[in-house]
């Protein structure tokens, strides 16, 4: 537990120093939350909505601060500690991979967290955003996308062969999955065809029942996305430990 | 004595390439041990088979008593090891570099006081990347001795070093030697292996030529300088390689 509170520390501190992720994971989203909350204001999202736009758009900001932890930050963290031969150190001390792994993890947990710690008073005192539905049910509903998201990126890094290639199954992972799934652009300007498409993604899932949590809306099958994002953690999880290398 | 490191029969090959070829290693405890060669002879691979980083095609290890593969987790609580290309994490502090690799032991050595010797204890917060080289390799020295180790590899210990850190360096290691550390070296510097080395082996092409210590090197090679004896053993000496 001292090994994991040290590390933790560490590279939380040398995270922060490196300032990608408090701009792709913190500020970005207030960004979007902005631009957002000036273009929709406090606009029903549809004629005779009970929710505002903003409402409705308020679980997809929280998953920008996940999609850029766990599709770009975790994966290229882990292959570039790999490529430095930094893990080549770690390996000749008594450090399991799995300790490795869950204090990078733990940190964009943090920050997804701290994401939503930021957005909400922000939406809140500004364009009035509530959660309309159980808070409970909303916070469990967004756990499951960031665990099942990070999860993916822990896959990435644990398996990509260098920096290189993580980085670009990182994009091909992030940008579609940052731009379609609802996450920046809501699904519903989207034009119907590509809303069908869409859903396939499993980040869309997580971003669907998340604005069902939180808008009270009655959730139409709650089983599909958590059937689908635990089977992607367990599975990503299950490979990132199983087939990790340290060189 | 008992043995801190035992390898038999050791052999590795990329490819068609035989880079180790049944090498026969004995480390007795309390002593030093000089591995050398020419650059290519094997050394490093010869190291990270030992370590378990690489696996090695054939032969028998034991390190401390332990299969390095098999055992890594307990094995490295009382090993240390320093690596040529040592890297760190970009932005990583000196203080934070050994802080993150003391956390990792159940019995970690006090490392402000080891860096206090090693004459970097005015540097632990200056940023890693903007230490010279040779305070870079005394601090890779440092990360090697934090585990409090029984055992340790240095390989190419005091490359970058001037003639006074060499000597300082040599002054610390024969003291932690005095107080029942095995230390497993390889180096370039004849000087410095006849200084620390109680017994040596020489590689050439993956196999061991001369093993014993630098006295009978000399003897055996009837030469009085021990770089002599050494390029008249790694077959080095009239070669363009």
């Amino acid at each position: 537990m001292k090994t994991f509170g040290t590390l933790l520390k560490n590279e939380l501190k040398l995270n922060i120093r490196n300032m990608n992720m408090v701009i792709f994971a913190i500020i970005m989203p207030l960004v979007v939350l902005v631009i957002l909350g000036f273009l929709y204001g406090t606009k029903p999202a549809a004629d005779g909505a009970a929710y505002t736009f903003m409402d409705q758009s308020f679980g997809a900001l929280c998953t920008i601060s996940i999609c850029a932890g766990g599709l770009m930050g975790l994966p290229l963290v882990v292959a570039e500690y790999r490529e430095r031969k930094i893990l080549k150190r770690f390996q000749v001390t008594p450090v399991s991979p799995v300790m490795l792994l869950a204090v990078e993890f733990t940190i964009y947990v943090i920050y997804a967290a701290l994401s939503m710690l930021t957005l909400f008073p922000v939406a809140r005192l500004f364009w009035n955003v509530t959660i309309h539905g159980s808070t409970l049910a909303f916070l469990g509903s967004w756990l499951l996308t960031m665990v099942s998201t990070l999860s993916i990126g822990m896959m990435v890094g644990g398996i990509a062969k260098n920096e290189k290639t993580a980085s670009v199954i990182a994009c091909v992972l992030y940008f579609p999955m940052l731009i379609f799934s609802g996450a920046t652009l809501p699904l519903e300007v989207m034009p119907e065809m590509m809303q069908k498409i869409i859903r396939v993604l499993p980040m869309t899932q997580g971003i669907q029942l998340m604005k069902e949590t939180s808008l009270g809306l009655p959730v139409s099958n709650i089983w599909l996305p958590i059937v689908v994002m635990g089977a992607v953690t367990v599975l990503c999880t299950g490979i990132a430990v199983k087939c990790f290398k340290w060189e | 004595m008992q043995e801190a490191l035992k390898a038999e029969r050791l052999s590795k090959s990329y490819g068609c390439r035989l880079v180790l070829d049944g090498l026969n290693l004995c480390v007795r405890q309390n002593t030093v041990f000089g591995l050398l060669g020419a650059n290519g002879a094997g050394k490093s691979t010869a190291i990270e088979c030992i370590l378990g980083t690489r696996k090695a095609d054939g032969g028998y290890i034991s390190v401390l008593g332990r299969d390095p593969q098999k055992d890594r987790r307990n094995l490295f609580q009382k090993v240390g090891v320093q690596f040529q290309e040592g890297d760190y994490q970009p932005e990583i502090k000196v203080s934070e570099l050994c802080e993150e690799t003391a956390c990792l032991y159940k019995s970690p050595a006090d490392w402000k006081s080891l860096c206090e010797q090693f004459g970097i204890g005015d540097k632990v917060s200056r940023v890693v990347k903007s230490l010279s080289g040779g305070e870079r390799q005394r601090l890779f020295i440092v990360l090697a001795l934090i585990p409090d180790p029984q055992l340790v590899f240095l390989d190419e210990l005091t490359t970058g070093l001037d003639a006074k850190a060499r000597r300082d360096v040599w002054k610390i290691l024969e003291g932690l030697k005095s107080k029942g550390l095995t230390i497993f070296l390889t180096s370039h510097f004849m000087d410095e292996v006849e200084a620390l080395c109680d017994e040596i082996c020489i590689l050439k092409n993956g196999r061991a030529v001369f093993y014993g210590t630098v006295a009978q090197a000399k003897e055996q090679c009837g030469c009085e300088k021990f770089e002599d004896a050494y390029l008249v053993l790694a077959g080095e000496e009239g070669t363009d390689e």
